[in-house]
C-alpha cells in the first residue's frame, strides 16, 4: 500500500505538472490576437480605474506616458482569487457553495505545501529538526487539512445539488461536471475520514511527507486514507486536461484578453509579431474574401473586393 | 408562451420556430410602456418568407437564408460549415481572435453568471433561447466533436450534439440574436466571452459560407468599399451634401460655416459616420461650428472611405473590417494629418482605435483620437464661451457599448454635459456597467422581414426601461426631455424605438448628439439650436 501511494503522488504530480504545461503552452503559442480589452481596465491610472476609463480619455494620449498601475491589478487580483469577487458581485447564489469549495481547496494546498516545507526542511538542516516550531507547524497544517477537507468537501455537495436542481445549470451539466464534483468529495472524504479514524500505529501526514522524500516502504499508512491520497493524487493528474484547469485559463483570460490594452507602436515588438500573422495563408472558402491559397493576409486585406469586381 | 427548450432542439427538422414570444412573456415596462396589451402586436412573419427561407428559430428572420432544395445540397451545406469551423481553429484563418475564442471554448463552467448581465436574456422574460450560455454551447460542443476529434469520452465530458442543417440555420440565425455588447463577458468569473462566440460564429458564416445580413454586407461594407460609404454616397455627393449643411448650419447659428476639405498638413482628419450626414445633418454641422469656432485646424477627406467611418466589418468578417480599416488610415496618411478624430459613432470608434490596432502598422499606424475626448478638451480649453442655461431641460446620457465598455470612454462626455446641462441625470446602470441600446452590431440597420419588431420588443427592452426610468420624475409632455446618444447606431435605434412607441408625441422625449447640446448652449450661436421637433 505505501509504495502505491508513493507512486500515485509521485506519478499525479509529475501529470499535474506535464498537463499543466502543456496547456500554458497551447495558450501562450497562439498568435497575439487583435485588441478586445473590456473595461475597466485595472492598472489604468488610479483616477480611470475608479470609472472604468482608458487612456483614450487622455487628449494625444500617443505623446504621454503609459501607466503601469500593477497595484490595481492585484487590488482585483487577490478579491478575486481568494474570495471569488466576481461570483459574489454577479452571482451571489452561487457564490456560497463555490467560495466554499475553492477556499477549501487552497487550505488544502496551504496544508500540502506546509506538510512538504515540514519534512523537507529538517532533512536538509538536521540540526532544527527537534526546533518546537515543528510541532506548531504540524498543529497549523493538521487544522488547515482538516478545515480544508471539510469545506471543500461541503462545498463539492452544495454544487452538486445546484447542477442538479437548478434548472438554469441542469441544461449545461454534462455527466463529466458530475463525475468531477463526486471524484473530489470521494477523495477528500476518504483522506479525511482515513486520516481521522487511523491507528495511532499508523503514520501521520508528516511521516508519509517523509517518507515519501526518502522513500521509506515500512511505513504503515491506513488503507482508507491511503486510498483517499491515491484517489487525491489521480484527481491532480486528471484536473489539467479538465476545464478545471481554468485557474491557468484565468492568467490568460484577464492578463492576455480583458486587460490587455496595449497599444500597438512602430517599430515595437506587437508590430513585428503581427507582420508574422500578415503572412499566413487564409483558405477561407466565401468569394467575396478572395483567399485562394496564394494570397496571404497581407494581400487579401489590401485588395478591394468592390472594385474588383467591378473592373 | 415561453416554452422550455434544450440544446438538443437547434437539430430538430421540424421547419417550425422553436419559441415563440407574446407580450406576455417579456419583461414588463414602466409608464406609460406597463401595460403589455396596449404594446403594439407583432407582426408576424410573411408566409413568403416562411417558405423560401430558414426561419426555424424563432419570431423572426434575419438573414434570408434560402432553404435548400434538395438533401444533397443540405449535405453540401453542412459539409462547407464543418470545414469553416475548422478553419476558425487555425492561426492561419483565424489568428485576429484564436486565444480568446479557444480560452472560452475550454473553460465554459456552465455557471450561467453571465445570463444575468444579457439585456435580450432579460427582457425575453428570460427564454432560454436567447440564455447567452446556449449559443455558446452549441459552437462548444461542435468544437470537441468535430474539431478536436469528439468520441464517446469526448461525450461525456463536453456533451453531444447532432450536427444537420436545421442545426447550421439555426445557428446562423442566432448569431443574430447578440448585440455583441460583451456585458455578458464582463461579469463570467473565468473570463469566457459570449460576445466572441456570436462573433467569430458570424464570421464562419460570412468567411466560409457567404452568409451574413445584406444590411451589413453588400448595403454595407461592399458598397462603403465600392463608392466610398456605406450610405451610398460617393465623394461628389458628400461633397454637395456636406455643402448644403454649412448652408443651413450658417443660417441657424448665424456662423458663417466652411467645412475644409482635403487640406493636406491639417492637424485633424475628421471622420464622421456618413449616416449623420444623411439623417443627423444638425450633427455634422454642429462639429464644424464647434471646430471652426475653436480654431482647430482640421479637414474631412473626399477619398474612399475617408468620409465614412462605418466599419461594418467590426461585427462579421475580418477581411472586410481590415479593408475597410485600411482604407480610412490610409485617407489620412494621403493628407500626412497629424491625427484621425472620429465623430459620434460607437463601433468606429472601437473598430479604428481598438480593434484595427494592430493591423495598421508602420506608415498607417497614425494617432486616432476619440471625438469626444477632443470636444471636451475644447470646452475645458475656455475658447469656446457657453452659456447652460441654453440647455435648461433634462437630459440623460445613453452609453454606446463600442466606446465604454469596450474602449473605456467614459467620462469625456460626462465632463461635457455635467457643465453644459444643468438637469443632467445618469441612467442606472451606466458607464461601462451600461445596457446596449439593442441596435448594436448591426441591429439599428437590419430592417428586413420584421426584424425590427423583434429589436423594438426584445433587444432595445431593457434600454426602454432605462430611459424612462430616468426621466421619471418628469415624463408629462409638457418637458421637453433629451436623450443624449453620441453614436449614430444608437441613434437609429432610438429613433425608430421612440417612435415605435410614440414617445416623442406622448411624452416628448426626444433623442440627439452631444455636439447639438453644445452648439446649442454656445453664447455666439443664434439661441434655438436643437429643433424641438421629431425628425
Amino acid at each position: 500500500m505505501t509504495l502505491i501511494v508513493y507512486i500515485a503522488i509521485y506519478a499525479g504530480l509529475l501529470i499535474f505538472l506535464i498537463g499543466c504545461v502543456r496547456r500554458v503552452r497551447q495558450y501562450a503559442r497562439t498568435p497575439i490576437h487583435l485588441r478586445w480589452e473590456l473595461y475597466p481596465v485595472p492598472h489604468e491610472a488610479p483616477d480611470r480605474v475608479a470609472h472604468g476609463g482608458s487612456y483614450f480619455e487622455t487628449g494625444d494620449w500617443w505623446t504621454k506616458p503609459q501607466h503601469s498601475n500593477h497595484i490595481g491589478e492585484l487590488r482585483v487580483m487577490i478579491p478575486e482569487m481568494l474570495f471569488l469577487k466576481g461570483l459574489w458581485e454577479f452571482n451571489r447564489r452561487l457564490w456560497v457553495p463555490s467560495f466554499l469549495f475553492h477556499f477549501g481547496l487552497y487550505l488544502l494546498i496551504g496544508a500540502i505545501v506546509l506538510v512538504g516545507f515540514g519534512a523537507g526542511f529538517p532533512l536538509l538542516v538536521p540540526s532544527l529538526a527537534t526546533s518546537g516550531f515543528w510541532i506548531v507547524l504540524a498543529g497549523v497544517y493538521h487544522i488547515m487539512a482538516y478545515a480544508g477537507a471539510t469545506i471543500s468537501v461541503a462545498g463539492a455537495l452544495l454544487l452538486f445539488l445546484r447542477r442538479a436542481t437548478d434548472p438554469a445549470l441542469k441544461n449545461y451539466t454534462k455527466p463529466a461536471d458530475f463525475f468531477n464534483l463526486v471524484f473530489f468529495i470521494v477523495a477528500f472524504g476518504l483522506v479525511a475520514a482515513g486520516y481521522f479514524a487511523r491507528s495511532p500505529q499508523s503514520a501521520g501526514v508528516g511521516d508519509v511527507a517523509r517518507g515519501l522524500l526518502r522513500f521509506d516502504r515500512t511505513l504503515h499508512v491506513n488503507p482508507l486514507f491511503g486510498l483517499g491520497v491515491i484517489l487525491s493524487s489521480a484527481l491532480a493528474a486528471y484536473i489539467p486536461f479538465t476545464h478545471m484547469s481554468h485557474f491557468i485559463a484565468k492568467y490568460f483570460t484577464y492578463h492576455a484578453v480583458r486587460w490587455d490594452d496595449r497599444p500597438n507602436v512602430r517599430g515595437g515588438s506587437i508590430e513585428s509579431a503581427v507582420a508574422e500573422y500578415l503572412t499566413y495563408r487564409p483558405t477561407w472558402s466565401a468569394a467575396h474574401v478572395g483567399a485562394d491559397g496564394k494570397k496571404n493576409w497581407l494581400d487579401v486585406a489590401t485588395t478591394n473586393p468592390a472594385q474588383e469586381v467591378r473592373k | 408562451m415561453n416554452e422550455h427548450i434544450d440544446l438538443r432542439d437547434m437539430s430538430q427538422t421540424k421547419r417550425d420556430p422553436l419559441i415563440h414570444l407574446e407580450n406576455t412573456d417579456l419583461m414588463p415596462l414602466p409608464a406609460p410602456l406597463d401595460s403589455p396589451e396596449k404594446d403594439h402586436a407583432w407582426a408576424a412573419l410573411s408566409q413568403q418568407a416562411k417558405d423560401k427561407y430558414e426561419c426555424g428559430l424563432d419570431d423572426t428572420c434575419a438573414l434570408n437564408l434560402p432553404q435548400p432544395k434538395t438533401p444533397e445540397e443540405e449535405k453540401q451545406l453542412v459539409g462547407k460549415f464543418l470545414s469553416g469551423l475548422e478553419k476558425l481553429f487555425t492561426k492561419e484563418n483565424n489568428w485576429t481572435f484564436l486565444q480568446p475564442l479557444l480560452l472560452t471554448m475550454e473553460h465554459c463552467t456552465g455557471c450561467q453568471t453571465c445570463s444575468e448581465a444579457c439585456h435580450i436574456f432579460e427582457a425575453s422574460g428570460r427564454n432560454e433561447l436567447y440564455r447567452p450560455t446556449y449559443r455558446s454551447e452549441i459552437l462548444r460542443r461542435l468544437y470537441f466533436k468535430f474539431v478536436k476529434g469528439g468520441g464517446l469520452v469526448s461525450a461525456w465530458q463536453h456533451g453531444d450534439i447532432e450536427l444537420n442543417w436545421p442545426l447550421v440555420a439555426r445557428l446562423a440565425e442566432l448569431s443574430y440574436r447578440c448585440n455583441l455588447c460583451r456585458r455578458c463577458a464582463q461579469t463570467c468569473p473565468i473570463g469566457c466571452d459570449n460576445g466572441l462566440v456570436a462573433h467569430d460564429l458570424r464570421k464562419l458564416f460570412s468567411m466560409e459560407m457567404g452568409i451574413n445580413s445584406k444590411e451589413c454586407h453588400d448595403n454595407g461594407s461592399m458598397l462603403q468599399l465600392k463608392v466610398g460609404s456605406s450610405t451610398g454616397m460617393n465623394a461628389a455627393v458628400v461633397k454637395d451634401n456636406i455643402a448644403f449643411i454649412d448652408e443651413d448650419t450658417s443660417e441657424k447659428t448665424g456662423i458663417e460655416v466652411r467645412t475644409p476639405w482635403d487640406v493636406e498638413g491639417a492637424d485633424v482628419l475628421l471622420i464622421h459616420n456618413a449616416g449623420e450626414i444623411m439623417a443627423w445633418p444638425e450633427n455634422p454641422g454642429a462639429f464644424a461650428v464647434i471646430l471652426n469656432q475653436a480654431g482647430i485646424s482640421w479637414t474631412m477627406s473626399s477619398e474612399l472611405c475617408g468620409y465614412d467611418s462605418i466599419n461594418y466589418g467590426l461585427w462579421y468578417d475580418d477581411a472586410q473590417f481590415a479593408r475597410v480599416a485600411i482604407k480610412h488610415a490610409q485617407a489620412a496618411q494621403k493628407l500626412k494629418v497629424k491625427k484621425i478624430v472620429l465623430g459620434e459613432c460607437g463601433h468606429a470608434h472601437k473598430a479604428l482605435s481598438v480593434i484595427a490596432d494592430r493591423v495598421l502598422g508602420g506608415e498607417l499606424n497614425i494617432p486616432r483620437e476619440s471625438g469626444l475626448t477632443f470636444l471636451r478638451d475644447i470646452v475645458k480649453s475656455g475658447k469656446i464661451k457657453f452659456d447652460p442655461s441654453r440647455n435648461n431641460f433634462p437630459v440623460t446620457m445613453h452609453d454606446p457599448c463600442n466606446l465604454v465598455r469596450l474602449m473605456g470612454v467614459v467620462e469625456p462626455q460626462r465632463e461635457i454635459v455635467r457643465e453644459l446641462c444643468p438637469q443632467f441625470r445618469e441612467m442606472e446602470p451606466h458607464g461601462v456597467n451600461n445596457y446596449c441600446c439593442g441596435g448594436g452590431s448591426g441591429f439599428a440597420i437590419m430592417q428586413g422581414n420584421n426584424f425590427p419588431d423583434w429589436r423594438f420588443h426584445v433587444s432595445g427592452r431593457k434600454k426602454m426601461e432605462q430611459v424612462l426610468n430616468a426621466f421619471s420624475d418628469c415624463l408629462a409632455p409638457e418637458i421637453p426631455k433629451y436623450l443624449c446618444a453620441p453614436c449614430s447606431n444608437c441613434k437609429g435605434q432610438f429613433r425608430d424605438m421612440l417612435a415605435y412607441y410614440g414617445l416623442w408625441d406622448s411624452n416628448r422625449i426626444l433623442y440627439g448628439g452631444l455636439v447639438e447640446l453644445m452648439v446649442n448652449a454656445m453664447v455666439d450661436v443664434k439661441p434655438g439650436f436643437i429643433d424641438w421637433d421629431w425628425h
